[in-house]
């Protein structure tokens, strides 16, 4: 199946009330196979053909604040136009997830698939998984919304999924029946604050200096502590399902010295990468990143002890800022470890292009070079692509 | 004209949009609000954006709205009231919500409403959502401080459209929001002004108990803004209608009809006068606006001049 | 009789969820009568009841009373004057507060 449709039928099985989407290159199939489902009656849901990404957004707060399971799918300049309203439907504790088909941002105009989108909303108090094939989105997109509605949590999540290379291309998946997903994703209950004329509530009123604050903080401890639900949900579905998902997953970083660390799509090649190395005698492994928000510290720590160094790959570039955005968080989170392993960063994939088994190969033998004090990276990272 | 209210006692008691907000002294937004809450009765969800009344009504923790509200941003009512609409329609089909009729209310001002709200606005009535948008139209961003939206008349004096040697104030005419929205072809516009409280009720409950959306636009004079007396706002609501300048009208189904008559016209000037945002008006201004008034009066079918 | 409470601060813990308020209408605890410097006086013997006043007031600050007549509720009002302004029979009358 396309991975693209995989999220629709995830989105399906999961009984979403209102879908409110807008089309936008490489997110267009699943608005699509959402809409056929719901014109054949497949899906009992209310699609709203919204007129931009800022006014599907807006429906689907508008629908969740009201009570509903809600879904949408967008990226790049789409999510980008969302970002105002990103931090509000999080700030609102709503439960609505959305499918990121990760797209650059322009300029120049590119419809394929880098991180540059969710990186630039990467503030805005959602959840972010990052899926890296067709069976973990659809798995993400249905456990998403049993933990986004969790009472515990209560915020929305955002499931990245590299643009083309994980929305069009087709991949065999493993897919459970309406049944046995209702038994793990029962239909949503209205919370009891919704908007309803039975109990009025007032939302979104005006905050004066001497509250915000502690709005904001309310905010980041439920974000933070999403973080222990996260993990019970992967753990339950792993149980049911077979599929079993971590926060953090590593490949043959037993015994390594240096890790690779990734997250999406990309993960796939560098395990063939890894591979290639060991064969080489190079004591080398990767770590995935699955959840990039809530920060996964404590995972991230275990999986760097007594590295020497670790290579951070991003699709994305904070410009004029750090380095890559994943690279700068990492660097930062494991600034307080004991024992430091050398971080640096890699920037590759930009506006989609083709990540090969020998880019991580290159990588991996700079960071020797700069382990062995051979060389220094200015800034500790670099564009592993360019033509200069 | 369907007469629910006809006259002044017929008016429910219970309010829905109680007292300590912080509006200015005379503003008639207030008033609008309680009008067309008392209209509708309890069983509704209202959507403000951005502006005054979401301001002067909530300011943490406290609440004016004893019905449910929400404010999520400045350009999205449209679209936030198109996914609570939604929501309300599958959970009741669905059956997880009770079968009564629950109206989707905005209460927008004109800058959220035809200007930064028009395109979400659009959307939600090309979408033919069931809703009730109410502009509360005071000619200009007032929440900001009185700057020129495009529903700021010709001529009229804002901060952003300032009076100095060169440039007599707003120099565009007045963006036609009713008719833009009649242009998407729903069931129900109409024009309102807060000085006939009867007509406005009469209007707001039609246009909610009607299917499908529903578009108001209602005259509310602001006191500062306008420069005019607080005691003087509703006079002067009822003067825009008496001279021409507002005219008040419902359009069902393609068809207008006027729904306060004017057998003979007010000269505009003694609208003009009690604002001192028109203080500064030339004879020639005051020309042209009373000629493009004269116009749009004799199409209407409005009376002639005294 | 209202009560009048002051702005509290609330910590993140006493919050509800996305800072929403709970209890609707409780502006009524905040009083907006400290706002004016004029009040509306109503002459009850030339009061027809008409509400005109009721109908207009911007802050729901009329009230009925025995006789189907209005006063003030001087809690909220906020001085505007359209009351005055708008009563057909000039039965309202705006005095400077500080005056009698």
């Amino acid at each position: 199946m396309e991975c693209a449709a995989a999220a629709a039928l995830a989105a399906k099985l999961a009984m979403v009330d209102v879908i409110a989407a807008y089309p936008i290159t490489p997110q267009t199939h699943i608005a699509e196979t959402l809409s056929e489902y719901v014109a054949n009656g497949e899906l009992d849901a209310e699609y709203i053909n919204a007129e931009s990404e800022h006014s599907a957004i807006s429906a689907c707060i508008g629908a969740a604040a009201t009570g509903a399971r809600v879904f949408t799918a967008t990226c790049g300049q789409g999510l980008a136009l969302m970002h105002e309203l990103l931090p509000i439907a999080a700030g609102w504790r709503l439960p609505i997830v959305m499918v990121n088909t990760n797209r650059s941002l322009s300029p120049n105009l590119n419809i394929w698939g880098d991180q540059s989108d969710s990186m630039a909303s990467r503030d805005c108090g959602w959840i972010q998984f990052f899926a890296e094939n067709a069976q973990e989105l659809f798995d993400l997109v249905i456990m998403a919304f049993r933990i986004a509605e969790d009472e515990r949590v209560q915020l929305p999540v955002m499931v990245n999924a590299k643009g083309f290379y994980c929305t069009h291309v087709i991949e065999p998946l493993t897919i459970m029946d309406q049944e046995e997903v209702e038994k793990f994703l029962p239909p949503k209950k209205i919370p009891k604050y919704a908007l309803n004329p039975d109990n009025p509530t007032t939302w979104g009123c005006v905050a004066f200096p001497d509250v915000q604050t502690e709005i904001r903080k309310q905010w980041d401890d439920a974000l933070r502590n999403s973080i222990k639900v996260i993990r019970e949900v992967f753990k339950e579905y792993g149980s049911l399902f077979g599929r079993n998902y971590d926060i953090i997953e590593t490949y043959r970083m037993e015994d390594a010295e240096v890790g690779l660390l990734l997250m999406g799509y990309a993960c796939g090649t560098c395990r063939v990468a890894v591979d290639a190395l060991r064969e080489k005698g190079e004591k080398v492994g990767m770590i995935k990143l699955r959840v990039f928000r809530p920060f996964p510290f404590d995972d991230l720590a275990a999986a760097s002890k007594n590295l020497k160094a670790i290579g951070v790959f991003d699709e994305a570039i904070s410009v004029g800022g750090v380095g890559g955005p994943l690279f700068g968080e990492v660097r930062s989170a494991l600034y307080s470890l004991e024992r430091r392993p050398k971080i640096l960063g890699f920037i590759q994939g930009i506006g989609g292009r083709d990540i090969k088994v020998d880019d991580f190969i290159r990588a991996y033998y700079e960071i020797k070079s700069v382990l062995s004090g051979e060389k220094r990276i200015e800034n500790d990272f670099m564009f592993l692509q360019v033509r200069e | 004209m369907a007469a629910y209210f006809k006259n002044l006692k017929e008016i429910p008691e219970e309010e829905y949009f109680i007292h300590g907000h912080r509006a200015c002294a005379g503003c008639t937004e207030p008033i609008a609000v309680k009008l067309v809450l008392k209209a509708i009765g309890k069983d509704c969800i209202v959507v403000s954006p951005t502006g005054c009344l979401e301001v002067f009504s909530t300011p943490y923790p406290y609440t004016s709205w004893a019905v449910p509200w929400c404010h999520v941003a400045f350009e999205n009512a449209g679209a936030v009231a198109s996914g609570i609409e939604a929501a309300l329609k599958v959970y009741k089909r669905k059956g997880k919500l009770p079968d009564k009729k629950v109206h989707v209310v905005v209460f927008a001002g004109d800058g959220g409403t035809i200007d930064i709200g028009l395109q979400s606005l659009s959307g939600a009535l090309e979408r033919g959502h069931d809703m009730l948008y109410v502009c509360l139209d005071n000619e200009a961003y007032m929440n900001t401080g009185i700057q020129r939206s495009g529903s700021t008349p010709y001529g009229a004096w804002t901060t952003t459209s300032a009076v100095g040697k060169v440039i007599p104030g707003k120099i565009q005419w007045k963006k036609d929001g009713a008719k833009i929205a009649a242009a998407h072809d729903i069931p129900y516009v109409a024009t309102a002004s807060v000085a006939y409280p009867l007509d406005l009720m009469n209007k707001a409950r039609k246009g909610a108990e009607i299917d499908g959306p529903a578009y108001i636009q209602v005259l509310c004079p602001c006191v500062p803004g306008w420069r005019i007396r607080p005691e003087h706002s509703i006079k002067v609501a009822r003067l825009a209608v008496q001279t021409g300048i507002y005219p008040l009208y419902e359009i069902e189904n393609g068809s207008l009809t006027v729904t306060v008559k004017v057998p003979q016209r007010k000269n505009v000037e003694e609208y003009l006068r009690l604002q001192g945002r028109f203080g500064h008006l030339t004879e020639d201004m005051i020309k042209k606006i009373q000629s493009r008034v004269d116009m749009e009066a004799e199409k209407l079918g409005l009376g002639p001049r005294k | 009789m209202n009560e009048f409470k002051r702005t509290p601060k609330p910590r993140v813990s006493e919050l509800p969820i996305a800072a929403i308020i709970p209890e609707p209408g409780n502006s009524k605890y905040y009083s907006t009568g400290d706002w004016r410097s004029v009040r509306p006086v109503i002459n009850k013997d030339k009061c027809t009841g008409c509400s005109l006043c009721w109908v207009y007031c911007p802050d729901t600050a009329v009230i009925k009373v025995e006789g189907g007549k209005y006063d003030v509720d001087l809690n909220y009002c906020k001085g505007c004057g359209i009351c005055a302004e708008e009563c057909p029979v000039k039965a309202i009358t705006m005095v400077e507060e500080g005056e009698d």
